[in-house]
């Protein structure tokens, strides 16, 4: 199967060079060979499993459990000031 | 004494023969003498080591002990704590530091454990040798020049040579039992959902556990009982749980009227011969033991490693979405705009494999095959499950191979990412059905150690325990350790 590397490392959006470019096309491609046995599987009617025990999602009230702790959860951060997170210009 | 078990080092300290901080002396030592030729640790605080084991001590002199007071344990690179980096063996982490513990450190603190240090591990999990962590390769204390199964490689390694005397790893698709495999200790998955996920840096949801790597049956029984439990704080950690006697199950001596299910698609050609012969070899003592043996049939095993290579990745490209540049972790030099700090950050702070899944996750995920991909993986995912939940009507616990080969040479396999996630074949669809498996050793081949794998039906830990104390008591595999390393082989 041919697979548009650069679209799907846009997707996730990673750089990538072109010598990576070239490695990863043939082994996504291989990869993705393999999985395809699955399409020989029949499915029909089998329901998807996302949890393994069928367990579903809790609800918990919709209250402030962990306090403010604003400056040791920004700790790691890049980059902060004021209490906000800075990045590059988004909008002209 | 390095070579103790966990509880014979807790029979020591309880009769007053040594203490808390000579035994945290006694690991600091080996990790000091034997970490530069193994890799084993990524990160040790010796001084800090030794204050909790003084706390520990102190606390045992006050009031009784907790059931793991000042025994030493070792955690993969992937558990968040408080103390010391966390950086999940990526360059994407490099020196982060966790704001708060993982729900399984905070329970290993409070039964009075002494935290060793970080153990190395296959960037973000992803990986079978632990070669693809950023920090260097680790190596199997049995032959050096050989990988220690991954991805909780570093936490095998350290168990096996003795530089801790049990560690906690975390096993997606067989990263705490293939490595236990590969270097003759015993590593426990519990059932999906009996132990938090919080605080662990996730790799795919659905199938991440956390779990014990030790020397014994008993010594996983020991902390599986410290660190399971529900937390409200993860939405995937099961509420009514069915509680175990943990110590109790691995009381038992025998096999009397055990009924294990031998499935034939886990004894294949293409295996190892001598693996092979380990495994029929164990099954036989299980024999004499007094269990039967039944030939059992997983139809769908086939399938079980191509659903995994869809969803793990699927997850993976979505949890891995949060290492942004933003909010934590690396930030690419002078970013021109939003988009290329992104896209540069990432390219900069992960390696190949890790890119490798995440792309294969995005293609599966993407507009137009999420239903041939995805989808389909899912419904595979219920087939794998519908076998083992037929199979268990018929048998009370399943024994199989842990792995299809030894542990193999550093870098034989890294050229070939299919032929790498090949060699986790037997450990997968434990994961996908979401059940306990321990690996446990049971020979050697090539010279190498040979795991044998217990798998049980969902939340009976107390099975395949009591099956593998049954299976260690009446051989003496446990007691091998590598002679390069000061052990008795």
């Amino acid at each position: 199967m041919e697979i548009d590397v650069r679209k799907v490392a846009m997707l996730s959006r990673i750089r990538l060079t072109d010598d990576e470019a070239a490695e990863l096309g043939p082994q996504l491609s291989s990869i993705l060979g393999y999985v395809e046995q699955l399409g020989k599987v029949d499915t029909d009617g089998v329901p998807p499993t996302a949890h393994p025990h069928d367990a579903a999602m809790p609800l918990r009230a919709n209250v402030v459990t962990n306090g403010n702790r604003r400056e040791e959860l920004q700790a790691p951060a890049p980059k902060t000031e004021s209490g906000l997170y800075v990045v590059p210009k988004v909008i002209e | 004494m390095p070579f103790s078990s966990l509880s014979e080092i807790q029979n020591r300290l309880s009769s007053g023969e040594t203490t808390a901080v000579e035994v945290a002396r006694l690991y600091l030592d080996r990790i000091a003498s034997f970490n530069d030729e193994l890799n084993a640790f990524v990160h040790i605080d010796p001084a800090h080591v030794l204050a909790q084991a003084q706390a520990s001590d102190k606390y045992r002199s006050e009031h009784d002990a907790r059931p793991l007071e000042g025994l030493p344990i070792a955690v993969k690179d992937i558990f968040c704590t408080q103390d010391g980096p966390t950086q999940c063996c990526s360059n994407i982490l490099k020196d982060f530091h966790a704001p708060y513990d993982a729900e399984v450190i905070t329970k290993l603190k409070e039964a009075g454990a002494v935290l060793v240090g970080k153990t190395n591990m296959d960037e973000f999990a992803m990986g079978s040798s632990t070669e693809t962590s950023a920090f260097g390769v680790c190596r199997n204390p049995w032959d050096t020049e050989r990988i220690p199964g991954g991805s909780s490689g570093g936490s095998a390694a350290a168990v096996a040579a003795a530089l801790t005397p049990a560690a906690l790893g975390t096993d997606t698709g067989g990263s705490i039992r293939q490595p236990a495999a590969v270097t003759g200790i015993t590593g426990l998955k519990p059932t999906y959902g009996r132990v938090s996920r919080r605080g662990i840096i996730a790799f795919a949801s659905s199938l991440d556990q956390a779990g014990p790597m030790t020397r014994t049956v008993k010594d996983c029984a020991m902390i599986t009982g410290a660190i399971v439990g529900h937390d409200p704080r993860d939405a995937t950690s099961v509420a009514d749980a069915p509680a175990i006697d943990w110590l109790a199950a691995c009381e038992s001596r025998d096999m009397k009227g055990l009924k294990i299910g031998k499935p034939k698609e886990y004894f294949v050609d293409g295996m190892d011969a001598e693996v092979r012969a380990s495994v029929e070899a164990a099954l036989k003592k299980c024999e004499e033991l007094g269990a039967e043996i039944i030939d059992i049939s997983l139809p769908n095993t086939e399938h079980a490693v191509a659903a995994y290579y869809v969803i793990a990745p699927s997850e993976a490209s979505a949890n891995l979405s949060r290492y942004d540049g933003v909010r934590f972790g690396h930030r690419c030099d002078n970013p021109e705009d939003l988009l290329d700090m992104y896209t540069r950050s990432r390219d900069e702070g992960f390696g190949s494999e890790v890119k490798r899944r995440i792309l294969t996750g995005a293609f599966a995920l993407s507009s137009g095959y999420y239903d041939a991909y995805y989808l389909k993986a899912q419904q595979v995912r219920t087939l794998v499950q519908q076998d083992f939940t037929a199979a268990f009507e018929q048998v009370d616990v399943i024994a199989t191979p842990t792995s299809p080969i030894t542990a193999f040479k550093l870098g034989e396999k890294t050229d070939d990412p299919l032929t790498m996630y090949l060699s986790d074949i037997f450990t997968i669809a434990v994961n996908l059905a979401g059940l306990p498996g321990l690996s446990q050793p049971c020979g050697f081949a090539n010279n190498l150690p040979v795991g044998l794998q217990w798998i049980g039906p969902a939340w009976r830990e107390d099975s395949v325990l009591s099956a593998a104390a049954a299976y260690e008591a009446a051989t003496e595999w446990t007691t091998r350790s590598p002679a390069a390393f000061g052990g008795e082989s």
